[in-house]
């Protein structure tokens, strides 16, 4: 597991998405209204609409080119639509910093 | 060990059938599956959705690689099944893979009938069948214009439909004297040209195509008797004939179809055939139904179940052909002996025909109201005696509009694989078991778990029927239509809530109202945040987080993610300064495509971003709010500056109405124009608000709308001074803002409530006073937004990406860059 120390948390406002690079990968960082920082990959599987630019609902984000509500706990679509995105852990250390956590295999960092 | 099963064809009657199939036993079969084209199995019907964009290919696939998997389904995908040994009990496919099988089953489906033309063979000559005619389609729109469809049947007009949508001149060529005479009589058909004429279709009937024209590719097509027209595309849907070639070269007995008994075996013992390919009792079926009725008694067959065999099926049509409903059923034209009852209503554009013979329905017709079409059928199947009472069977029992059968017997009378939604195949039984199994008590819980009424919405009754039927009518959730999924309220007594207890925020409203979601949904939040500050201009603090990503970043976000730039140009005025500053910004930041718009101002497409505030800043020019549901342009023509018709001067009226209620936020789009005369050339009556000048005055038009619904503005009131103009728009963009639904236009506005209402309300100078007032106070608020963003740091840094350090070891150095 590697960590990426992202930026700090008052550099997020709240439900309202981030957009992260991360080296080949564009992730869409958001931080709910119980002050948790969700990562996902920053791509729609409908139509690859950037989900940073949604509208988040509780845990909820909708993408905004065709409105698909996609779960920022697991990446999973909601129905009646079908389809997942890649999500990623986020920790905020005790002096607010955000940080990415990036196991060996889905980085693609060199 | 399991017997093994395959299946030539991956289409929606065969696959319906498997999934029957491992219903009913799931463990019987080891399952192949040969299917030519390179998908899983997907809605044919909605291929017409993929070439208006409503739809992609993942949106309208019914099986995906996941559900073959899942049930251990062989699938052999882009493989064509080349031969079959009845003997050896085996098949080839062209990949050389020899598949043996106990029990196969052909469901090929059927091909495109393709005229044998003379240059048929050409570039650019089609047919409308499988995901990759799409594509060619596509694709060809995006260099050519002029399409041609051969065939005015249902599925040459969803071509037709289709080509519209991709922007192409269309004309349908058909043989015959009026559309769709297979389900149509000719009444129906002329109302529905006369519907599809107006969406900008062109039609050539009586027309006997003759000859493909061009060299390589085509360039027009001629006709029999002498006349031609030009192409860049020929698509031909004629019809389709079933696909048997196979079969019959493998000795199976064929005739128009391949020949099934009513256990739909073939001639051949263990080889059976279902869906289009298939011929029962002299009929090969086009439509879904009856396929998904074959593939059910078929599925019963071989999984071993009691069954009474296939008997064929009766065949009705309820269709959406380009957004009007239709319905056929049975015999619905005059013949000696018949006798019809029609109704006919231009105004609404409704015609209904009931065919009857010896008091007994026989056939119907139902154009742009299909609400009957279940009732018809169903009395078509019956044949209940009507002799003398025949006009109950339209108009009830009372002359009124009592149903003659309940829609409880209507239910009763469908058996449980009947198709109920015809877009996505499910069937009565399916629809049962969401309500006994997974608890759905409400349509739109039902269209949740099963998508049935999602598409089309036509069987939105039958649906509702079968959950009264199943539930009982007192169990039954009667949702009454909230302003979203979130909350049962509605738009009124949301802003009632709001205005009466002071809420200022959504979450305050959510939490008042109860709102089922804690914080909503896409489609309450920007409206709430809309009221709030409709209602509380002053208190409510404008909700970014709630705003739709157009306005929140103050740009159009683009299908790549980009975004566009549209600077305030005020009627359409500009100065070579204004013009130079645009050019110079555009080249500086590489800008892919500077466009005109239609309201008369400069669109920078193809913005990064980040690079947004920057070039906001170079530009130093206010928002255009291109992007807003608010006050977008105010178009002009220019009036007596220059014209030597105008009689009045319009750039000026125009401007001051830019100036005064730009930045404005409105339920939706507001676009504005100012004609100089009569001639109108600045379109003022399709706007939202128009003013036209005549002679020692100014005419007000409201309501009107030149985009998705097309409507001519009505006339507000005639004043005479530039002064005037102003108070009645300020008056009337008010009443609008305080009284319409968020995301409603003010054409549908007004269509709701009436031109009367809107007058009534902006009667009095006090009345409209008070409005002015209040939109005064409003305005007076906003700031132009790009340059607040310009300004503020805060603002700003929400247009950067930040960027993860490129390695972990790097996170201790410090921070990221911002």
């Amino acid at each position: 597991m590697n960590e990426f120390k992202i930026g700090h948390i008052s550099e997020f406002p709240e439900r309202r998405g981030r957009v992260i690079l991360f080296g080949e990968i564009e992730l869409a960082m958001f931080k709910l209204s119980d002050g948790t920082v969700r990562a996902v990959e920053n791509r729609c599987p409908h139509k690859n609409g950037k989900l940073s630019e949604g509208i988040v609902c509780d845990h909820h984000v909708y993408c905004p080119l065709h409105d698909w509500k996609i779960d920022l706990h697991d990446g999973l679509v909601q129905a009646p639509d079908d389809g997942c995105v890649e999500t990623y852990p986020v920790l905020v250390d005790d002096n607010g910093n955000v940080i990415l956590q990036v196991s060996g295999a889905n980085s693609k960092v060199s | 060990m399991k017997k093994k099963l395959v299946m030539i064809g991956n289409g929606m009657a065969g696959v319906s059938f498997v999934e029957q199939l491992l219903k009913l036993n799931p463990h019987r079969y080891d399952i192949t599956i040969i299917g030519a084209e390179p998908h899983p199995n997907y809605n044919r019907i909605m291929l017409s959705s993929v070439l208006a964009g409503d739809a992609n290919m993942q949106d309208i696939v019914l099986n995906d690689w996941d559900w073959y998997r899942n049930n251990n389904i062989t699938l052999l995908a882009g493989q064509t099944a080349t031969a079959i040994d009845t003997a050896a009990k085996t098949v080839t496919t062209d990949k050389k893979e020899v598949v043996s099988y106990d029990e196969l089953v052909i469901a090929s489906g059927s091909l495109p009938f393709m005229l044998p033309l003379p240059g048929a063979d050409k570039e650019g000559v089609i047919a409308f069948r499988d995901i990759k005619d799409c594509e060619t389609m596509i694709e060809t729109s995006k260099k050519y214009r002029k399409a041609v469809v051969i065939g005015g049947g249902l599925l040459g007009l969803e071509a037709a439909r289709g080509l519209i949508n991709l922007n192409m001149e269309v004309k349908v060529v058909h043989i015959h004297g009026y559309l769709m005479e297979r389900q149509l009589d000719e009444t129906a058909a002329r109302m529905l040209q006369s519907e599809l004429e107006r969406q900008g279709m062109q039609f050539l009937l009586s027309k006997q195509s003759d000859t493909i024209l061009g060299k390589k590719r085509v360039t027009g097509l001629s006709f029999k008797d002498g006349s031609q027209v030009e192409a860049d595309l020929i698509v031909m849907a004629v019809g389709i004939k079933p696909n048997v070639q196979l079969a019959k070269d493998s000795g199976i007995e064929v005739n128009r179809g391949i020949v099934v008994d009513d256990h739909l075996q073939t001639s051949v013992q263990n080889i059976y055939s279902v869906g289009e390919c298939a011929e029962h009792r002299g009929i090969a079926y086009g439509l879904v139904a009856p396929l998904y009725e074959q593939g059910a008694i078929l599925a019963k067959q071989l999984a071993g179940v009691e069954n009474e065999g296939y008997h064929g099926s009766v065949v009705s049509t309820k269709l959406k052909v380009s957004g009007v409903n239709v319905f056929s059923a049975g015999r619905f034209t005059d013949e000696p002996g018949t006798k019809a009852l029609r109704v006919q209503d231009d105004l609404d554009g409704i015609y209904k025909k009931v065919v009857f013979q010896n008091g007994k329905v026989v056939g119907a017709v139902l154009f742009g109201d299909t609400a009957d079409g279940s009732r018809l059928f169903s009395l078509i199947r019956k044949g209940e005696d009507f002799s003398g009472r025949e006009k109950e069977v339209l108009f009830g029992p009372s002359g009124g509009a009592g149903a003659v059968v309940s829609s409880a017997d209507l239910v009763a009378d469908m058996s449980g694989d009947e198709i109920v939604c015809g877009c996505n195949g499910i069937t009565k039984d399916t629809i049962i078991e969401a309500i006994t199994e997974q608890s759905c008590v409400s349509v739109n819980e039902i269209k949740a778990c099963t998508k049935a009424s999602g598409s089309c919405g036509g069987c939105k009754p039958l649906v509702e029927a079968i959950l009264t039927s199943t539930l009982g009518a007192d169990n039954v959730k009667t949702i009454k239509e909230g302003i979203c999924g979130c909350t049962k309220h509605s738009r009124d007594e949301v802003v009632e809530a709001i205005k009466k207890m002071h809420l200022t925020t959504t979450k305050e409203v959510m939490h008042v109202m109860e709102w089922d979601n804690p914080e909503g949904c896409s489609k309450c939040r920007p409206a709430l945040n809309y009221y709030l500050g409709m209602a509380w201009p002053e208190e409510h603090e404008d909700e970014l987080e709630s705003r739709f990503v157009n306005e929140r970043n103050h740009a159009n976000i683009q299908k790549d993610g980009t975004f566009s730039v549209v600077p305030r140009i005020y009627g359409g005025v500009t100065t070579p300064e204004d013009l130079k500053k645009i050019a110079t910004v555009a080249e500086k930041y590489n800008v892919p495509m500077v466009k005109f718009t239609g309201g008369q101002r400069i669109d920078l497409l193809g913005v990064k971003k980040e690079d947004l505030p920057h070039m906001w800043r170079e530009l130093d020019m206010p928002s255009g709010y291109a992007y807003g549901k608010a006050l977008r342009t105010v178009k002009t023509c220019v009036g007596n500056t220059f014209c030597r018709f105008g009689t009045q001067d319009a750039i000026k009226m125009g401007i001051d109405m830019e100036k005064k209620f730009e930045r404005l936020n409105t339920p939706h789009k507001v676009k504005l124009a100012v004609s100089g005369c009569p001639r109108n050339c600045s379109e003022a009556t399709i706007k939202d608000l128009g003013v036209v000048a005549i002679d020692g005055g100014w005419e007000i038009h409201v309501g009107g709308n030149g985009g998705m619904k097309l409507r001519a503005a009505e006339l507000l009131v005639k004043v005479k001074t530039e002064e005037e103009v102003l108070e009645w728009t300020g008056a009337y963009l008010q009443f609008y803002r305080e009284t319409a639904n968020f995301a409603e236009r003010t054409s549908e506005w007004a269509g709701r409530i009436g031109l009367g209402a809107i007058k009534k309300a902006l009667e009095t100078k006090e009345d409209r006073e008070a409005l002015v007032a209040r939109i005064d106070k409003t305005l007076a608020l906003t700031k132009d937004p790009w340059q607040q963003i310009v300004e503020s740091d805060d603002l700003r840094k929400a247009f950067d990406a930040l960027t993860a350090p490129a390695s972990p070891e790097a996170a201790a150095a410090g921070d990221a860059a911002i």
